[in-house]
């Protein structure tokens, strides 16, 4: 059924129709209508049997997933930011325990300084934690990649997260195609734990595992992330059987075939470029995008067939990997390797810059032709990072950066973008 | 495209009004997508919200820097923000106040823009005689119906009584019923001053 409505809810009202048992959750912003719209589904009576539990902190909140799915319950979860980092410790022990949790992470900047607006920088930090990571590119992709999450978690007994972009995406109200309990019932079968606390045939889990197991351990979580790869497209195509929607998978090209400059890209950012690039094409340039849905796994194999034909890869990225550039760009580069294609990475909307189709546009021509720098950042404003650089070099003590900056930037309340 | 800029102070429901005029653009079979300008909604700082209006998919995620509409909540934004930056030239301006433009020192504006696209209504009166509380988010779609036609008076109910429940939704219904119609008085005022 058709609905317009917050990214948040569509999220919620998806991950309640998966029937989770178990939903622990500690409110961080922009996650935080996702957890308060499930909660109000708990308290209403709408999901049961399901228990929400409500923790200290985001470390007790993924500890508290851990424990419930060891004991064979669905779980799910979801943070941000700060929050993510927090939590990081049991992130890793979740994978690295093969736990089926799904989390959603609404994608924020990480501090300091503090910053509660949209980048990528936090899941992209947990980036090598063992987790599925999958990208949503719009609410409805987001709804969808929940209950896509839910099946292939399970499958292979593995955690993962579902990325969507804070405040661009979980605020937004947009039009969504709600799926009925019947077709997500149809579509997620009951979960069938592969290990389970119970008493009646008591196991343990969690065993320390030394030098002579532990890289075999690790192996098998990579031997896992090999059979995702094939299971996200199988999954997105019998998902598109059952609901009529073509979401998810591993790539999404657009305009790939005849294009010479090809830009890459994850999120909500891909509804903008695709915008640009249909103008661009209009003034007879031959642009395409290449929207990533898997980062982890990530499909080396379908990037490089995506791109071979093209002459230039722009990577445009909303997280950055402080001296050395894009984070996103070095995978894309290792799925090129020995092609002879120009490269750039283009650092953009870090804490929240908006990322305009004007913007995007110049940025675009200037790699076509062949103008851009190797690494570049979308509206960096020079004027107050040179003012800073001479204030360094002048005094020794020329004072904390953040502030300095905000004032030569002066009163931002008046600004409407 | 129909695009759409709202400002206004935090806690005057600035976010929830972008909101609804997308629930009624839907509630009328079109595309729409809402959003918050985020981060500085604390109560009486400057706020922004954004909603794009269109017959298919809406892609585009930027801010709205050139509205074809600009609803202003509180008249004392006037001469703390642009405002009216990037206003298209054939653009709406509604603005709650009991004061003309000419009033407001906005002459500048009625020289630049449609002066019939150019319309002031007492959002905060009308809401709270009928709400008890200054809350003129609801009360100014009504208005903005009466002053493009873009959307029915119906449409902005029934997103408010999806928004709203009870006592809170009739009210602000009757509240935009009486803003929808003052705009109208007002529109047909000035054809007639112009006729004149």
């Amino acid at each position: 059924m058709l609905k317009q409505i917050e990214g948040s809810k569509a999220v919620a009202e998806a991950v309640a129709m998966c029937r989770p048992e178990v939903i622990c959750a500690y409110p961080i912003s922009p996650q935080t209508h996702i957890v308060e719209g499930l909660g109000e589904l708990v308290k209403d009576g709408t999901l049961a049997p399901c228990e929400f539990i409500n923790v200290e902190s985001e470390f007790a909140a993924m500890s508290v997933a851990i424990g419930a799915s060891a004991a064979g319950a669905r779980s799910y979860t979801a943070t941000a930011s700060q929050g993510l980092l927090f939590m990081a410790e049991a992130v890793y022990n979740a994978s690295g325990l093969g736990l089926p949790i799904v989390m959603t992470v609404a994608n924020r900047a990480i501090g300091a300084p503090i910053n509660i607006w949209n980048d990528h920088s936090d899941s992209m930090s947990q980036r090598d934690c063992g987790w599925i990571q999958l990208f949503a590119a719009h609410n409805q992709e987001a709804l969808d990649l929940h209950i896509q999450a839910f099946k292939l978690a399970e499958e292979l007994s593995m955690p993962v997260m579902v990325c969507m972009d804070g405040f661009i995406l979980t605020h937004a109200y947009e039009r969504v195609d709600m799926p009925t309990q019947a077709q997500v019932d149809g579509f997620l079968p009951a979960y069938e734990p592969r290990q389970v606390l119970d008493v009646n045939e008591p196991v343990s889990i969690g065993a320390m595992v030394g030098p002579e197991a532990f890289m075999e351990v690790r192996y098998l979580a990579h031997a896992k992330q090999l059979t995702a790869l094939e299971r996200i497209p199988q999954i997105a195509a019998e998902f598109q059987e059952q609901f009529g929607r073509n979401t998810g998978g591993l790539v999404r090209g657009y305009h790939l075939d005849d294009a010479e400059t090809v830009v890459v890209a994850l999120g909500s950012v891909l509804g903008t470029l695709r915008e640009t690039v249909d103008e661009l094409r209009r003034d007879g340039q031959r642009f395409g995008v290449l929207g990533i849905s898997s980062f982890r796994p990530f499909p080396l194999a379908a990037v490089r067939a995506a791109l071979q034909g093209a002459k230039r890869v722009v990577v445009l990225e909303k997280s950055f990997s402080v001296g050395l550039g894009g984070v996103v760009s070095t995978d894309v580069r290792l799925a090129l390797s020995g092609l002879q294609l120009q490269g750039y990475t283009v650092v953009a909307g870090l804490g929240g810059r908006a990322i305009t189709q004007a913007s995007l546009r110049r940025m675009l021509l200037e790699a076509q032709a062949g103008q851009l720098p190797a690494l570049s950042f979308l509206d960096l404003d020079w004027r107050i990072v040179n003012r800073q650089l001479e204030r360094e070099a002048q005094v020794r003590r020329s004072g904390p950066i953040a502030e300095n900056l905000l004032r030569d930037v002066g009163t931002v309340a008046s600004k409407v973008g | 495209m129909l695009q759409i800029r709202i400002h206004g102070r935090g806690g005057q429901g600035v976010v929830s009004a972008a909101e609804m005029l997308s629930l009624a653009a839907f509630e009328q079979g079109r595309h729409a997508q809402a959003f918050p300008s985020f981060g500085s909604e604390r109560t009486g700082a400057p706020v922004v919200a954004f909603c794009r209006i269109d017959d298919r998919d809406i892609r585009l995620r930027e801010p709205i820097m050139a509205p074809d509409v600009l609803i202003v909540q509180d008249p004392t934004l006037l001469h703390q923000v642009d405002v009216f930056q990037g206003l298209q030239p054939e653009g709406y301006v509604l603005i709650n106040s009991k004061r003309s433009f000419g009033e407001l020192g906005l002459a500048e504006i009625e020289q630049r823009f449609r002066r019939e696209r150019l319309v002031t209504v007492p959002a905060t009166e009308i809401a709270l005689k009928h709400l008890g509380r200054p809350l003129p988010n609801a009360v100014l779609l009504g208005g903005f119906a009466a002053l493009s036609g873009l959307i029915t008076l119906d449409a902005v109910a029934h997103a408010i009584r999806a928004k709203f429940a009870g006592r809170v939704a009739e009210g602000n219904v009757a509240a935009a019923g009486e803003a929808f119609d003052f705009v109208k008085k007002e529109m047909q005022e000035m054809a007639d001053a112009q006729a004149d």
